[in-house]
């Protein structure tokens, strides 16, 4: 059986862990009404509730959660991989700080 | 659904009569006229005395506010007599908004506080037989202000409860109805965001104002209110930014533009999407949102928060399983499914309009039946005394 993960708003590039998820698992991608809209394969270990890149995001590139923009990528992400504070950062805090 | 038709054209969901203390000395006779009569409801005042500047603007705006809102079919103000607030003042603000039945009397003019109970007992026992002649409308979506707000907050929350009532703030918008979103801490860091989705550049100037300016009076104060955010429990639950954190309190607004920025406790113009500028206390927010004529409340709890009002219900969300069956008689809706993926979040966000429109319709909520009653008018800081601190 395959992992889930939540894509909470259509324009995101980054979808929730509904559950822990390990280096090589097949992921069905469901949204909020629970249609599956994407398999992708996980390249990371994911802990449930955290981030997996549902696409290829580019350093510097905005990366959106709720059809918003939650903070920039400081490095490559690949499609399946952990998406966190090693790779991601506010752009709030960037321009406050 | 059908409500209590007010003369200003309104409707209510609950049909009380407001014993409303002008000042906190008054709040001990205001409770027991209440409790004499059956159909009455207090709401106890955090001052009302001793306050200068804006606190005392704020204080007024909501006295006066407060017996608006539509769940009120009369009031009666209950003032000592010589407070700040100037209850006669206050009485005849009120008679020039609306139609509403509303009648005074201070402590100190009936000659003490045995006088005063039994003179407003009589008042009091009046008004409720006036309000149960109401005309009984149907009532749709579209009457109806939805107050939302968040408190004893988890990471559950931004990723059941929120979204859940966010569908219910959607559908209520959507229907030609108001939802009022609140809590400007909460709003640092989503300033930007809010703002692309204001519906005019005032509206956008509004948003990018409270925050700024709340951020400024921290920074005058030399309080760091942003701290280490997210926290590290934060980032261990998953959180990444300040944004994201954030973020996952403001969904519960849904996705709608915003129309409209107004005060705390100010009575919005606009329908739509309304953002209050109210504080990151629960009480005082709800609160906030009872003056400004929200006639009932979705508040989301992750770690489990019991809070209630006897004017205006309070139905409260959890996204967490734990708290859903530890607190169950706190708890009216458990979103939890959503994030075992039981249900879908659309699926709970039905369910949970569902069961709004039987509160308007009548149903308790679990603080009503407990007798829940908080309330607490936010007023800022006033210096009166250093409290030792010098």
């Amino acid at each position: 059986m395959s992992a889930r993960a939540l894509r909470v708003s259509r324009t995101d590039d980054v979808v929730m862990a509904m559950e822990d998820i390990s280096q090589g698992d097949k992921v069905d991608v469901v949204d909020k009404d629970g249609s599956v809209v994407a398999h992708i394969k996980a390249i990371a270990n994911i802990p449930r509730f955290h981030k997996i890149a549902l696409q290829n995001i580019k350093a510097g590139s905005p990366v959106r959660k709720y059809g918003e923009i939650i903070g920039i990528a400081t490095a490559n992400i690949h499609v399946g991989g952990y998406v966190h504070v090693h790779n991601i950062e506010s752009a709030w805090t960037r321009r406050n700080s | 659904m059908r409500g209590y038709l007010r003369p200003d054209g309104r409707v209510g969901i609950r049909n009380r009569v407001l014993v409303l203390p002008t000042v906190g000395c008054a709040n001990h006779v205001a409770a027991r006229i209440a409790d004499a009569v059956p159909g009455c409801v207090t709401l106890p005042n955090s001052k009302g005395c001793g306050q200068v500047g804006t606190g005392i603007q704020i204080m007024r705006r909501c006295l006066v506010n407060l017996t608006q809102n539509p769940n009120v079919a009369a009031t009666l103000l209950v003032g000592l007599g010589c407070e700040t607030t100037r209850p006669y003042e206050l009485l005849e603000s009120i008679k020039q908004l609306s139609g509403k039945p509303v009648e005074i009397l201070t402590i100190q003019e009936c000659g003490g506080s045995v006088n005063a109970i039994a003179c407003g007992t009589e008042i009091a026992r009046g008004l409720v037989v006036r309000a149960a002649h109401a005309e009984r409308p149907a009532l749709d979506l579209s009457q109806i202000v939805l107050g939302t707000n968040c408190g004893g907050s988890d990471a559950t929350s931004g990723l059941a409860a929120n979204p859940v009532i966010g569908v219910v703030s959607d559908a209520v918008v959507k229907s030609g109805g108001a939802v009022m979103l609140g809590e400007t801490t909460e709003l640092i860091g989503t300033e930007d965001i809010l703002a692309a989705r204001a519906g005019t550049d005032s509206v956008a100037r509004d948003i990018l104002g409270i925050v700024h300016g709340l951020e400024a009076e921290f920074d005058g104060a030399h309080v760091d209110v942003r701290g280490a955010n997210p926290s590290p429990g934060n980032m261990k639950g998953g959180l990444s930014t300040l944004e994201e954190k954030a973020l996952g309190g403001i969904v519960k607004g849904g996705t709608s533009p915003i129309t409209e920025v107004v005060g705390y406790g100010e009575i919005p113009s606009q329908k739509g999407l309304v953002i209050m500028d109210t504080p990151g206390y629960d009480i005082e927010s709800i609160s906030g949102m009872i003056a400004g004529g929200a006639q009932a409340i979705l508040f989301s709890t992750g770690r489990g928060t019991p809070i209630g009002n006897q004017l205006v219900p309070i139905i409260k969300v959890t996204g967490n399983d734990e708290v859903a069956s530890s607190m169950g008689d706190n708890i009216d809706f458990d979103a939890s499914p959503a994030i075992v993926g039981e249900h879908t979040i659309s699926g709970l966000g039905s369910a949970l309009l569902d069961l709004l429109e039987q509160v308007c319709d009548g149903a308790s909520t679990k603080a009503e039946t407990l007798g829940f009653n908080d309330f607490s008018i936010y007023h800022n800081q006033e210096l009166w005394c250093t409290c030792g601190q010098r």
